[in-house]
């Protein structure tokens, strides 16, 4: 079987305007910043980002968004990063928020070829606006629909040739879900092992889902 | 009182509602000071959202692949575990979280909570709140009873976009211990040194003071 490991140019080359582009990482936590900064260098723009939060100033994502290079931000808090909301409040970033269970949840869908799903949460809020209320046992849960991206941007800890991953602590968080959620998907790592040397019963994300492995 | 006194009454508190093998998510600010006040002999396992049971402090040399849901560095227990974001709002989603403390800006009698947004002033976005509060088994607010400018912040209804709609079970600040009930705010317990009148002055949504009111100690 064929190696999935490639060059960070041959990765990158995959990347286009306009795209939609979901990227691992909770706070930069997990977040592959040698595809940020290759991004930055290739100047790709019009990107829809699906991300958990805004990044931090100057890291994660926030270096596309301080690019000019993000036109809409799909996340769950913006907070930390004061760009962002200057962007919101000027107008040229648009941002979607979204609760964070939510946020996984969609995704999740999107990855397991689901039409969505029904959660309590955000009902009563802004969240609930345009969407369709369904009840259950008497209770009211709101109809949120699946997330998909064109590109996933994982960060891993540890791959073998066959993609199989393996996280480290809590860089874990978004990207097992979103390497399910894109027609393509691309893996930083710090190491790359042979088949076998990561214990099947101890594989984060199985290799099956991971198009292209790129060694930091 | 200085402020700082009584942030830590309103903390040390919060801190003995637990019991050992309680599952317990803190937000961040004052509720985060909850976990350096948990009483002797009690054992809590602090979840935190972005992806594992078994928060603590971070060691002497932090590990940047851990940090807490602020983003900041941290450390994990013991017996702790890792997953992912799907994982983690299963937890927080299913019930399986016993209790989350989180501070607010507005609350109401109805247990109706305001703590993400200030249209046109503040967005950050709701992160985990809008999960913690439809999911947690118990809501405690952490807040001090009033803003910096003296206005309640225990109101009859919120004025400010809501976070989540009758999610509220109680509210400690640091001028009593409540608990939402049908009929309002119901004072249970009263800090050192408050009267009722105070309270009531201090109050804009239905209070309701029993002759079993206590003394609220840390």
């Amino acid at each position: 079987m064929s190696s999935k490991v490639t060059s960070l140019e041959h990765a990158m080359s995959c990347i286009r305007d306009g795209m939609t582009l979901m990227v691992g990482g909770f706070m930069v936590c997990g977040t592959p910043e040698l595809f940020m900064d290759a991004l930055v260098e290739k100047g790709v723009k019009d990107l829809t980002i699906i991300c958990n939060d805004g990044g931090l100033p100057g890291k994660g994502i926030g270096k596309l968004i301080t690019n000019g290079q993000v036109k809409k931000l799909i996340a769950s808090h913006v907070g930390l990063n004061p760009e962002v909301g200057q962007r919101m409040n000027n107008g040229t970033m648009e941002v979607e928020l979204v609760p964070q269970g939510t946020l996984a949840e969609r995704i999740r869908c999107g990855g397991a070829g689901m039409g969505g799903f029904l959660t309590p949460t955000g009902f009563g809020t802004v969240v609930q606006e345009g969407k369709q209320v369904i009840e259950v046992g008497g209770r009211p849960y709101l109809l949120e629909l699946p997330l998909r991206a064109d590109v996933a941007l994982i960060g891993g800890h540890r791959a073998d040739t066959m993609g199989n991953l393996v996280y480290r602590q809590s860089t874990r968080n978004f990207n097992p879900p979103m390497a399910t959620a894109a027609d393509l998907v691309i893996a930083q790592v710090r190491e790359v092992v042979a088949p076998g040397e990561i214990d099947p019963d101890f594989v984060h994300t199985p290799g099956i889902f991971i198009d292209y492995i790129v060694k930091a | 009182m200085d402020a700082k006194a009584r942030r830590e009454l309103i903390v040390r508190r919060i801190a003995r509602e637990f019991k050992s093998g309680d599952v317990v998510n803190l937000g961040i600010g004052m509720p985060t000071q909850v976990a350096n006040h948990v009483p002797e002999g009690v054992t809590v396992l602090l979840q935190s959202e972005n992806g594992f049971i078994g928060l603590t402090s971070a060691p002497a040399e932090p590990d940047l692949d851990l940090v807490n849901a602020g983003g900041q560095p941290a450390g994990i227990i013991t017996g702790g575990c890792f997953f992912d974001s799907c994982t983690s709002f299963g937890i927080i989603r299913g019930g399986h979280v016993d209790y989350t403390v989180l501070g607010t800006l507005e609350v109401d009698q109805h247990g109706n909570i305001a703590n993400w947004m200030v249209p046109g002033k503040m967005v950050p976005g709701m992160g985990g709140a809008m999960d913690l509060l439809t999911g947690a088994r118990k809501v405690i607010v952490a807040t001090d009873h009033v803003t910096k400018d003296g206005a309640p912040k225990l109101l009859e209804r919120c004025r400010l976009p809501l976070t989540a709609v009758g999610a509220v079970d109680v509210v400690v600040t640091d001028m009593g211990y409540f608990e939402i009930t049908p009929d309002g705010f119901l004072l249970k317990e009263i800090a050192p040194g408050v009267t009722i009148a105070e309270v009531k002055a201090a109050t804009a949504g239905n209070l309701i003071i029993t002759p079993e009111v206590k003394v609220m100690t840390a």
